[in-house]
């Protein structure tokens, strides 16, 4: 037996290896320094670890030669099963970006009164002499950051993951350090533990789900590969039912990641009992890295059959959009409004996602259905982290101050602060001048020239409603009186505020002059195959 | 009626770039912009002089849109449409679209309304809002909700109109609401801005289904490809543009909030939703000429929507007490009047522009008279409550008189001109359209007479309590000056300038011959308005007014009252329906998986304990909800490729 040394393309894959390397370097640290210089330690290591592996990431972006017809750029790495091509240098971009504010969130100590948002003693239970105690000591949980680490690596995995296999660890890697810190909130505590328990729950159901559907195409097509399972696809041997049941499940395990009804249902548990930074971070990332994910899966392994999975996903697509805009209009909730709402850009994306063509049926030059979903994700990002990263400011005596009564007339109270949630939500919103709307008009645009056009007629009256609660809450923060009692801002450290800054800033560039940003995700160009 | 569009030739959108003059387009936008930005950002240190700042942004625009207006005329007719490219907005493969602008003679006539009928606006309020304490957040929402209107007229492409678009109903969203201690304004404008964003659903559409006819939203790239589009396509377009227009200009189906938006303060109402904002659904019409010459259907639709809404907002003119809403309904109604022109296609073009810009000037001057009227009676709006009033306020007394004269079309008074050139192409394309016209005129004639005797005539009736008074220079000036215009607009007409200034953007036919000498028409219809004057002369002056409405009326007079039950259908039709909608998702969502959580938020913080009680058990309905849409996916995907 012949045994092939595989060959590691260390410069190509060094974003990832550098993220996973300060995560062990953490996990040391955490083990070997005293507990009173962790937190700072930890903070540098992730965030250096990030900001080095975004520096490599451009530098590999520019990096990456022409294959084939030049449409894609990139390499296959690692013996094949991991692509690293344009597509996937964005998305590690944007995830790596996001991941810094999310450490940046996560460092953030001021609010607290010189403690993280996270648990003192994750394994006190609550309202134990265990708890109390860790709470007088000032006890901190610095796991938090090295955690926050492993997930981002396995959200670098997950896009550029060129086997099912390998989907599927990245899978795992990046949840279950997110499971993990989702229980790990400082207040609140029994909320957030159940959240978690739920969220663990859940994905481990889904991710059976996926698994199944793994072995299930590897029955169709005989292999892991996503570009041999295209190959059995368009020559369409073996039994067909097996990947049809395999395509079905292998899209459950995705969908239930990016919060797609009937898969969302955790979506409000989760982005409510998390510590809302890591929310912001979660909401983000996640929905980043699936996305990604989703779309190798259905443009490399299942391109060729798009017939078969579209009348699928136009449904979900519909339902996902309806589900998130009408049940945002009941909630009392600012984090429960803001995860529906992350539902129903689920839905919008989805919609972008429809628009895939092949490359014949595409006019010159015409705006991809990929190239479309990258920029969406990109004005989603800054508009969500800003907007968890707000909330993180208004409380009151019981720390985060999440109900809308409390939230009636913080614009005459914090103008800046309001102004900016405001503005988050109109790019939500769509509205013309802020990220968002570029982003819908590129994502609506794609599926109508797909003809998916009763879904686009669907996401317009979808983002209409969601107009609906979006305005209703920023005329609560600017219009209403304030009754009872009321929340206010409290003085963040400059963590907080340069990042919801710099999300304000990122959101009104794209609506603005989108046109750099546009350029570079066309120039990131196809996926490999 | 279309065969006057089959000779017609579609004029193709073709600008040169700006220079000289015009390379100060922008600045038009950038002032009143800068305005607003500076009001809103700089806060209370701006109290002292902001409106003054604001008046001034306004009046800076006026007089750079006068400049191009003059140097516009000076060109000769192939050169009179400019554009100017700022920057690149969207720009990704295919997907282009400019943050251009378009100045040709059609933007010139709004540019000048808007910033002209604007300032004089501005200048009023200084007087109307002066001792409100939140005055310059008021000139703050006016500078944006002009710069809006300017990018809406000004636009180069579907996109920057739609952000025009947007901005006027943002501005007119907080303008109705800016009295937000009366729960009525608030109501009014969340109705206005929700059924905005239905005709705006219509407008999204549209510009998608341009953009993957035509490859392009601009004026340029549409106009001059239209003709290759399938008449179906087209016909779609137009129906989509139609719902947007309807949405902005009130028109029926989805007039139902203009009346209750007369919650805001009365500047506003003069501004936004009389001489300006509500006519942008025109503009939209007459700007897609390119699009509705070649949509016969939509063009049918149009006219159908525009009579219905001309006779609706008519009748309910006739029954409402309130002055500001009959003033409202009698804009609606003239606004169907220039959708009607617009509808009618080249030959009724100009004359729709025509009227919007006469509209605008006594429409304006009238409910401004009616806001100096509300300034002397402590802001009684009740018109039962008025009579008599000339004698303490000569001056608006006067202008009104000048506007009223205006809109029922007394000869040589504007509104004569602009209404009587509509009812008469109107007549020429179709009898029973034109006779329905005929029949609007003579309404008006009615309401505005009444309007006019219960305010200024007829015995006093007001209370005890209240000293009518002349309103100060500051509110009185703007009142003369658009008086004046009232009056005098008709000039535009003379020699059929306004005709020929549009053709270049309208195209122009051969005007056919009116089934009637022209002159017969303008008989009647001074007639049938003479009609409806002595109407109301013997039903409302001869008679006493009580103060409270009369009870004993007939189903016809309750229908106007109750708005013909447009909300009433409103509410049958999509309320409730939604609502249904909402709580069967709602119920759907509980037993499949959420909710009864939803009703725990309120209740987290603290009580753990119950929390875990209430929650235990619910991740078991979630796996269930996910097994459930695992096997519809799974069998759903079965079912479409092997059935």
């Amino acid at each position: 037996m012949e045994f092939v040394k595989p060959t590691l393309q260390y410069f190509e894959l060094s974003p990832m290896l550098i993220v996973f390397a300060a995560a062990c370097l953490g996990v040391i640290v955490e083990g070997f320094l005293p507990r009173a210089r962790r937190h700072l330690v930890q903070v540098v290591v992730a965030g250096l670890g990030l900001v080095a592996a975004l520096a490599v990431t451009v530098w590999v972006a520019t990096d990456l030669t022409e294959r084939g017809s030049g449409e894609a750029r990139g390499l296959l790495a690692a013996s094949g099963t991991i692509v690293i091509d344009g597509p996937t240098v964005y998305l590690w971009g944007l995830v790596l970006l996001f991941a810094i504010a999310g450490v940046a969130l996560f460092a953030e100590r001021r609010l607290e009164g010189g403690v993280s948002a996270f648990a003192g003693q994750a394994a006190a239970l609550p309202g134990t002499e265990a708890e109390r105690q860790a709470s007088t000591r000032g006890l901190d949980h610095t796991e938090v950051y090295p955690l926050l680490m492993f997930a981002v690596g396995g959200m670098m995995l997950f896009p550029a993951s060129n086997d099912l296999l390998t989907m599927f660890v990245a899978l795992e890697v990046l949840s279950l350090p997110l499971y993990l810190l989702c229980g790990l909130a400082r207040r609140r505590r029994l909320l957030s533990q159940e959240a978690a328990l739920k969220y663990f729950l859940l994905g481990a159901f889904s991710s059976g789900f996926f698994l199944y559907g793994v072995a299930l195409v590897y029955g169709f097509a005989g292999s892991m590969q996503l570009a041999e399972i295209n190959e059995a696809v368009r020559n369409d041997v073996g039994n067909e039912s097996l990947l049809l049941i395999g395509m079905g499940m292998l899209a459950v395990g995705l969908l239930f990641k990016v919060g797609a009804a009937p898969f969302h249902s955790w979506t409000p548990d989760v982005y409510q009992g998390a510590p809302t930074a890591v929310t912001a971070f979660m909401a983000a990332c996640t929905k980043v890295a699936a996305f990604g994910a989703l779309l190798r899966l259905f443009y490399v392994a299942f391109g060729s059959d798009r017939w078969t999975w579209q009348p699928m996903m136009w449904v979900i697509a519909i339902l996902t959009m309806l589900v998130g805009a009408v049940l945002a209009i009941v909630q009392t909730d600012v984090k429960r409004m803001l995860a529906y709402s992350a539902i129903s850009h689920t839905g919008f994306l989805l919609t972008g996602v429809l628009g895939a063509q092949a490359s014949g049926e595409l006019a010159d030059g015409q705006v991809t259905s990929l190239e479309a979903v990258l920029f969406y994700l990109t004005t989603y990002g800054f508009a969500t982290v800003g907007a968890f990263a707000v909330v993180t400011l208004v409380r009151d005596s019981g720390g985060e101050a999440t109900s809308f009564p409390r939230w009636a007339g913080l614009g005459r109270r914090s103008p800046w602060v309001a102004g900016a949630f405001a503005f988050f939500l109109l790019s939500m919103a769509g509205i013309p001048l802020t990220a968002g709307f570029v982003g819908k008009w590129a994502v609506f645009t794609v599926a109508m020239s797909a003809g998916a056009w009763p879904v686009v007629a669907v996401a317009i009256v979808a983002s209409i409603v969601a107009v609906y609660f979006y305005i209703r809450h920023i005329r609560l923060m600017f219009f209403s009186e304030p009754e009872d009692e009321v929340a206010a801002v409290t003085a963040a450290s400059p963590l907080t505020t340069v990042t919801i800054a710099v999300c304000a800033a990122g959101t009104l560039v794209l609506g603005v002059v989108p046109g750099p940003v546009l350029d570079l995700v066309t120039h990131a160009g196809d996926f490999i195959r | 009626m279309h065969l006057l569009t089959e000779s017609a030739h579609i004029p193709v959108v073709n600008p040169t770039s700006a220079d000289g003059i015009f390379s100060l387009m922008w600045l038009v936008i950038a002032l009143p912009l800068a305005g607003a930005v500076v009001l809103l950002l700089g806060g209370r240190l701006t109290d002292r002089w902001g409106h003054l700042l604001g008046t001034a942004t306004a009046a800076g625009s006026f007089v750079v849109s006068l400049l191009m207006f003059l140097s516009l005329m000076d060109r000769g007719e192939g050169e009179r449409q400019i554009s100017q490219e700022l920057y690149n907005w969207i720009h990704v493969g295919g997907l282009e679209v400019g943050m251009d602008l378009l100045y040709d003679p059609l933007s010139s006539l709004f540019l000048l309304l808007i910033t002209g009928v604007g300032t004089l606006i501005h200048v009023y309020s200084i007087g109307y809002m002066e001792h409100d304490p939140r005055r310059r957040r008021f000139f703050a929402y006016l500078n944006l909700f002009v710069a809006a209107m300017l990018m809406l007229v000004m636009a180069e492409n579907y996109v920057g109109l739609f952000l025009g678009w947007e901005g006027v109903g943002l501005a007119s969203y907080l303008l109705i609401g800016f009295w937000q201690h009366k729960p009525t304004a608030a109501a009014a404008a969340k109705k206005a801005f929700v059924m905005n964003r239905v005709g705006d659903m219509g407008m999204a559409l549209a510009i998608f289904l341009f953009f993957v006819t035509f490859g392009t939203t601009s004026f340029s790239g549409i106009s001059a490809a239209s003709s290759g589009a399938s008449e179906a396509t087209l016909n779609a377009l137009g129906l989509l543009l139609l719902l947007g227009a309807c949405g902005k200009s009130a028109q029926v189906p989805l007039q139902a909030w203009l009346l209750d938006a007369m919650e805001g303060p009365t500047p506003v109402s003069a501004l936004i939703h009389a001489a300006t904002m509500v006519t942008a659904g025109v503009y939209l019409i007459v700007r897609s000429n390119f699009v509705f010459e070649l949509a016969p259907a939509a063009q049918t639709v149009v006219v159908i929507v525009a009579t219905v809404t001309l006779l609706w907002g008519a009748v309910l003119g006739c029954a409402k007490d309130d002055i500001k809403k009959a003033l409202a309904g009698s804009t609606m109604s003239q606004i169907g009047y220039m959708m009607l022109a617009a509808g009618l296609g080249t030959a009724g073009y100009a004359f729709a522009i025509f009227h919007l810009l006469t509209h605008g000037f006594f429409k304006a001057n009238m409910f401004l008279g009616a806001g100096s009227v509300m300034h002397g009676m402590n802001d009684d709006v009740d018109m039962r409550r008025y009579g008599a009033v000339r004698h303490a306020m000569p001056v608006t007394f006067l202008t009104f008189a000048m506007g009223y004269l205006a809109i029922i079309g007394f000869p040589g008074f504007s509104g004569f001109w602009s209404k009587d050139k509509i009812i008469e192409v109107a007549l020429t394309e179709n009898l029973l359209v034109g006779i329905a016209a005929l029949i609007g005129a003579g309404i008006t004639g009615f309401y505005m007479t009444r309007l006019m005797l219960m305010t200024f005539f007829t015995n006093k009736r007001w209370k005890e309590d209240v000293h009518p008074h002349e309103s100060p220079a500051l509110m009185t000036v703007p009142l003369i000056v658009l008086a004046a215009l009232s009056v005098l607009a008709g000039v535009l007409l003379l020699g059929d300038w306004i005709v020929e200034w549009l053709t270049p953007v309208v195209g122009h036919v051969e005007h056919h011959e009116p089934p009637l000498p022209a002159l017969a028409i303008t008989g009647i219809v001074v007639a049938v308005v003479a009609l409806g004057v002595a109407a109301a002369w013997f039903l409302v002056a001869r008679r006493e007014i009580s103060l409270t409405p009369p009870e004993d009326v007939s189903f016809a007079t309750r229908a106007a009252r109750a708005d013909l039950y447009g909300d009433a259908i409103n509410e049958g039709l999509v309320v409730t329906p939604g609502r249904h909608l909402v709580s069967g998702l709602l119920t759907f969502d509980r037993h499949g998986a959420d909710g009864v959580f939803t009703g725990g938020a309120s209740a987290v913080s603290g009580i753990g304990g119950q929390l875990r009680k209430i929650q235990n058990g619910f991740v078991r309905s979630y796996a269930l909800s996910l097994l459930a849409g695992v096997l519809i996916v799974v069998l759903a995907l079965l079912a479409v490729n092997l059935g």
